[in-house]
């Protein structure tokens, strides 16, 4: 019998290696005449460990990482297909540490299955949440969703169940689903893991949306810096119609759902969901005012949902385990699992799926295992590049949406990003006011003009010019960006700016507490 | 038949082929770079007057998204991130290696029409920062000297 070897095709550790270290295990066993079967399957999430590959043996998958070109003869000669030991052996890979302390629901079969086989998919729990959804009545499925306590992941954390019911209830001759995969929060990258690594939990979850609010077409706007994804929805949703779990007759059930990948163009603001609707009708993705809701009047003038991939992704378990099996994660009113992702000046960065509550502190060094340079961490900015960075004195602060916004930070979209103590935050708070002038879409005047008269404000503060004059001016600015923008770019802008200048006042020149405040 | 004249009959057959779809402007303007390298100025009339849009709408949607471009590209496209969690790995001095190994800044081609260079905002490849992607390839924890690694297997390909 082959022996079955898994080598992933995320691309992350494909940027490692991935590819060549698969190329060399196939020449290498076909050289020493051993029979393999080689799976490129999603990736664990571990990425200090990427490329982590692994073998299929009676007691359970055993994991060798990371692995490099290099190594592969020395690992054939350690009988590596068996299990055999070698200096990169790490264990069975359902017991590593990094593994076994995480509650995965959007992520359980993540790592495991070859993304684009729907047999493996169907084998490992896929499509049971649609089975379930195709029994019950539109406002059951959404009262699932709803009990679940779903919130958006994109960052906004709007509950899931009740945009929905908005949608459900409007009445209109055609409606949309649309997933925002346009993932652009620095930082993040959980999106990117389930469309590569799991795409049929998102088509799933995107089908039973469609049939619940009456939808039958759905998008994916996916941005195009993430090619890999692009090829694994696209070979997935191949599948998936070919299987009837899209089409005209879903499942014989004589429901129709129709989906299609829509590729953005490097534009950040796209992921703004107004502002995508905009660019997937083929426009400058120009922010929309606000109501109509999407809701009410989204895509082509239409009642759209438009969800985050992991929002989407979650879903399916929800429908197949029950809304209640997925509540009972999380604390206060942040329920469920969010997919963090530990990203930066980290030893063990990676993905790691958890009920809401843990610290931000376990997270970076149980987790993360500390800084990968090995110096203190100072700063970490949670939720992309429109977060707040928080110091070290907030590090015991819980992962869950209200415990965040009480000490004015976002937990955005589950990124986390650590900078050492060799960071300048006055330089970071400039990268955040200069970033917002390079993406902004120009609709609006704070904004548009605010960002680019802050970055040459940080500029006279780091140069020490009239500290008591620019440093309230900055925060004047700040002022008229957080409550004049259209947006979240604008408006958030000053989440980084102002914490950095809060936490960090020396990086800024400032010696006296009294000029901070 | 000349270059442009073949760009433009390119042009048209792919706007032919993508015009019935719904907001088909991204799907057109991302075959013709695909296909052409860049969407060059001839072509934005030949748009707007297959899809009865006026020449201002087209320029303004090209220019509006970073990853559209009106000239051709060099040989092989780097996409630098320049995102917090590379800046948090050294980003900042391989933007600086990487600027004077090749000797041109963001936006620019090399001489020898090699390598453009263009700055991206996160790759996701933030766990393996800093990152960078070339020809849509990915490449993770990129050190100055793996960079000239990278870039001389490329030249060597040539």
């Amino acid at each position: 019998m082959s022996i079955r070897i898994y080598v992933p095709c995320d691309s992350s550790a494909i940027s490692l290696g991935a590819n060549r270290v698969a190329k060399a295990i196939t020449l290498e066993a076909q050289r020493r005449g051993i029979a393999i079967d080689l799976v490129r399957n999603g990736s664990r999430g571990l990425f200090w460990l990427e490329p982590l590959i692994e073998i299929e043996t009676p007691a359970g998958r055993i994991a060798y990482g990371p692995v490099q070109v290099s190594n592969v003869s020395a690992l054939f000669d350690a009988d590596f297909h068996h299990g055999g030991a070698h200096k990169l052996a790490l264990g069975l890979t359902e017991e590593l540490h990094y593994l076994k302390r995480q509650q995965r629901l959007t992520f359980a079969r993540a790592g495991k299955t070859d993304p684009v086989n729907l047999d493996d998919y169907i084998k490992h729990d896929g499509y049971r949440g649609l089975q379930n959804a195709l029994k019950l009545a539109p406002q059951d499925i959404v009262k699932a969703v709803t009990d679940s306590g779903l919130r958006g992941r994109g960052g906004a954390a709007f509950p899931t169940g009740i945009k929905w019911n908005t949608v459900l209830n409007t009445p209109a001759e055609q409606k949309y689903i649309l997933c925002n995969a346009d993932e652009g929060d620095s930082g993040t990258f959980s999106d990117r893991m389930v469309m590569e690594g799991d795409p049929f939990v998102l088509i799933e979850g995107m089908t039973i949306a469609g049939l619940t609010v009456g939808a039958n077409q759905g998008y994916i706007y996916l941005r195009v810096e993430y090619p890999h994804a692009h090829k694994a929805l696209n070979t997935a949703i191949d599948k998936a119609y070919a299987a009837g779990y899209l089409g005209n007759n879903i499942l014989s059930s004589g429901k129709t759902f129709h989906l299609e990948v829509r590729l953005g163009a490097g534009a950040y603001i796209c992921g703004e969901e107004t502002s995508l609707m905009e660019s997937l009708e083929g426009k400058r993705g120009l922010v929309r005012f606000k109501p109509p809701l999407p809701a009410v009047k989204g895509l082509f003038g239409q009642p759209t949902v438009v969800n985050n991939v992991i929002s989407l992704a979650s879903v399916p378990i929800i429908l197949d385990k029950g809304g209640d099996y997925y509540r009972d994660f999380g604390m206060g009113r942040s329920r469920g699992t969010l997919p963090l992702q530990l990203a930066g000046n980290l030893k063990h960065t990676g993905l790691v799926e958890l009920a809401f509550g843990t610290t931000l502190r376990e997270l970076l060094y149980d987790f993360g295992g500390g800084s990968a340079s090995g110096r203190p961490i100072k700063a970490v900015q949670v939720g992309g590049p429109l977060g707040a960075y928080l110091p070290e004195s907030q590090f015991d602060t819980p992962l869950d949406y209200e415990a965040f916004a009480a000490i004015w930070a976002v937990l955005g979209h589950g990124g986390v990003v650590a900078f050492d103590d060799t960071v300048d935050m006055a330089e970071m708070a400039r990268y955040s006011m200069a970033f917002c002038a390079i993406e902004s879409c120009g609709k609006c005047t704070p904004c548009r003009i605010g960002s680019t008269r802050g970055t040459e404000v940080i500029d006279d503060i780091i140069k020490g010019r009239e500290l008591n004059k620019n440093i309230p001016l900055l925060r004047d600015l700040c002022n008229t960006l957080l409550n004049g923008s259209l947006c979240a770019l604008g408006g958030m802008t000053p989440y980084p700016v102002l914490s950095a200048l809060n936490h960090f006042p020396e990086d800024f020149g400032i010696t006296d507490e009294a000029d901070a405040a | 038949m000349t270059n442009s004249c073949r760009s433009d009959a390119i042009i048209q057959e792919i706007i032919t082929a993508l015009k019935h779809k719904p907001g088909a402007l991204l799907p057109i303007l991302h075959a013709i770079q695909n296909a052409l390298g860049y969407i060059p100025a001839t072509g934005v009339p030949i748009i707007a007057n297959m899809l009865n849009l006026s020449r201002a709408e087209i320029h303004g949607v090209i220019s509006f998204y970073h990853y559209f471009r009106d000239t051709p590209p060099g040989k092989h496209t780097i996409h630098l991130c320049r995102a917090e969690s590379c800046q948090a790995m050294g980003g900042k001095l391989l933007e600086n290696h990487v600027k004077t190994k090749l000797g041109i800044d963001f936006h620019e081609t090399t001489a020898d029409d090699q390598f453009s260079l263009e700055p991206v905002y996160c790759l996701g490849n933030c766990a393996c920062s800093p990152a960078m992607q070339i020809d849509g390839e990915i490449y993770g924890r990129v050190s100055a000297a793996s960079f000239d690694a990278s870039i001389n297997e490329l030249e060597s390909l040539a």
